[in-house]
């Protein structure tokens, strides 16, 4: 069932230990990103930041890779862009392992929001939205159609945000243009960085359902890093609990909570904490 | 002779003094900018480099001006008496400001900003001239406009190994024990001075992004 087709390019496999390869659920499942054996180790560090892991994202599925700081989860995000490359192993992205994607290619083919938005401050709002239309050069009408429809997909009046600059946006608008612009050139993958992990407590739960929804409605397939185990349970359809760059649960949220490790254990721990119990 | 009377009598001559030093200034920056941004582009990526150049050029603002020139004249093809080697020296003066203001300003912005450049899949060409330019180029503004006020101060100076401009008057009173000598050149440099600082600060405020 794991292997029902062969690997694209022969790999060095480690010995499946439970949850170090996902478990596939549904049998339409159909791997778009697929991480075989990646390691990723940088100079200067004796053990690497991911360590020969594995793991298949399926089509239109909302996977949260979940884990601490320093777990690894960014660092796996950026390895299916190929903001980095693997030290060994390969991520496999719609058939091509990203080392083989001309890297322009493939990141203009994959949204991207990150932690404050990173929006250009010298851009419109606009002009954020409409960037990777314009750069795969667009004409100029069907990028203001695109952008306007973004806009409106995101919850922004086109008429009263399109000409501000980033400046004159509060956080959660910021955040709303960022996931725009992420899906200007209509990608099928979409690769989130804990993008509501600066916005308010209420703004970000207020973004969060409204995220939700919109996952559900666009179909596309999303890869979120989070280390909020409440924002994992609502928004996805499988956690994957990263520890030290390994895999160490894998779960949908409803199975999550049940498993027993100790990390799911912290994490768990987490989210009962109220006031009243710390002391 | 009140410096007033001095510069009313004397307007033709120190009118052509004025235009000699805007002269000296303007072909300075020119080549001092095309020299330092370009470079400052290049050394964000180099470290080495990057020390070297701005070691290089913080030693050039260290020595004395007067010394500077001084040292130029001896040196064959920039150096000698007269305009050329005064714009080597006022050169050299300038790169600093500028040279430290684009690297400043190309390696000063939002680190998020950058990630999501690179991300987006934008070159790295566009990176620089759709993102990092636009974003550096009230800073790299502020190094010239601060190298301009430096060149058109330190180029009276230049009068010293025969470049003219407004130094000449300041020289020719010096000589003459004149204070209203010395004026006719020193008030004009510092209203040109002035000028351009007050016109350089409004383009620089059209340019910066907030």
């Amino acid at each position: 069932m794991l292997y029902d087709r062969p690997p694209m390019r022969p790999v060095n496999r480690t010995p499946r230990t439970p949850g170090n390869e996902a478990p596939i659920s549904s049998a339409t499942a159909d791997p778009i990103i697929e991480f075989q054996s990646v390691t990723y180790s940088v100079k200067g560090r004796t053990t690497p930041l991911i360590s020969e892991l594995s793991l298949r994202v399926n089509s239109r599925e909302t996977l949260v890779l979940l884990g601490r700081s320093g777990s690894g989860k960014t660092t796996l995000l950026r390895l299916i862009n190929r903001m980095l490359v693997p030290s060994s192993g390969a991520v496999v992205v719609e058939g091509k392992s990203t080392v083989d994607w001309d890297a322009i290619r493939l990141r203009r083919h994959i949204g991207y929001v990150i932690q404050e938005a990173g929006l250009f401050p010298h851009f419109t709002v606009a002009e954020n939205v409409g960037l990777v239309p314009k750069l795969e050069k667009w004409d100029a009408a069907r990028i203001a159609e695109r952008t306007n429809e973004l806009l409106r997909i995101v919850g922004l009046d086109p008429k009263e945000f399109a000409g501000r600059r980033p400046a004159q946006l509060s956080g959660g608008q910021r955040q709303r243009v960022g996931v725009a612009r992420a899906l200007g050139a209509d990608p099928s993958i979409l690769l989130m960085d804990e993008p509501f992990g600066a916005l308010d407590p209420v703004t970000r739960s207020e973004l969060q359902r409204e995220f939700s929804a919109l996952a559900q409605r666009l179909g596309k397939t999303i890869v979120f890093v989070t280390h909020d185990l409440r924002e994992a349970l609502l928004l996805a359809s499988r956690i994957v609990l990263l520890q030290n760059g390994r895999i160490v649960a894998s779960a949908k949220p409803q199975e999550f909570l049940r498993i027993d490790h100790p990390e799911v254990k912290a994490f768990s721990a987490s989210l009962h904490t109220v006031p009243g119990e710390m002391a | 002779m009140t410096p007033w009377t001095f510069m009313v009598t004397h307007r033709a001559e120190i009118w052509s003094a004025m235009l000699d030093h805007i002269a000296l200034v303007l072909i300075a920056m020119s080549i001092a900018i095309v020299i330092a941004v370009p470079l400052g582009m290049v050394i964000v990526q180099r470290p080495a480099l990057r020390t070297f150049a701005l070691g290089l050029a913080s030693v050039f603002q260290t020595i004395p001006s007067l010394a500077l020139f001084g040292f130029l004249i001896p040196i064959p093809f920039i150096g000698g008496i007269g305009p050329r080697t005064a714009i080597v020296a006022l050169v050299l003066y300038a790169l600093l400001p500028i040279l430290r203001n684009t690297y400043v300003g190309l390696t000063g912005i939002d680190p998020a900003v950058l990630e999501a450049a690179e991300a987006m899949g934008m070159t790295n060409a566009q990176i620089l001239t759709r993102v990092r330019l636009p974003l550096a180029l009230g800073i790299i503004l502020a190094g010239i406009r601060t190298a301009t006020v430096i060149t058109i101060g330190v180029a009276t100076i230049a009068a010293a190994i025969g470049a003219g401009g407004l130094g000449t008057f300041i020289f020719r009173g010096v000589a003459m024990v004149s204070d209203a000598v010395i004026l006719a050149g020193a008030i004009p440099a510092a209203l040109l001075a002035i000028l351009a600082d007050v016109l350089l600060a409004l383009v620089e405020r059209r340019l910066r992004v907030q």
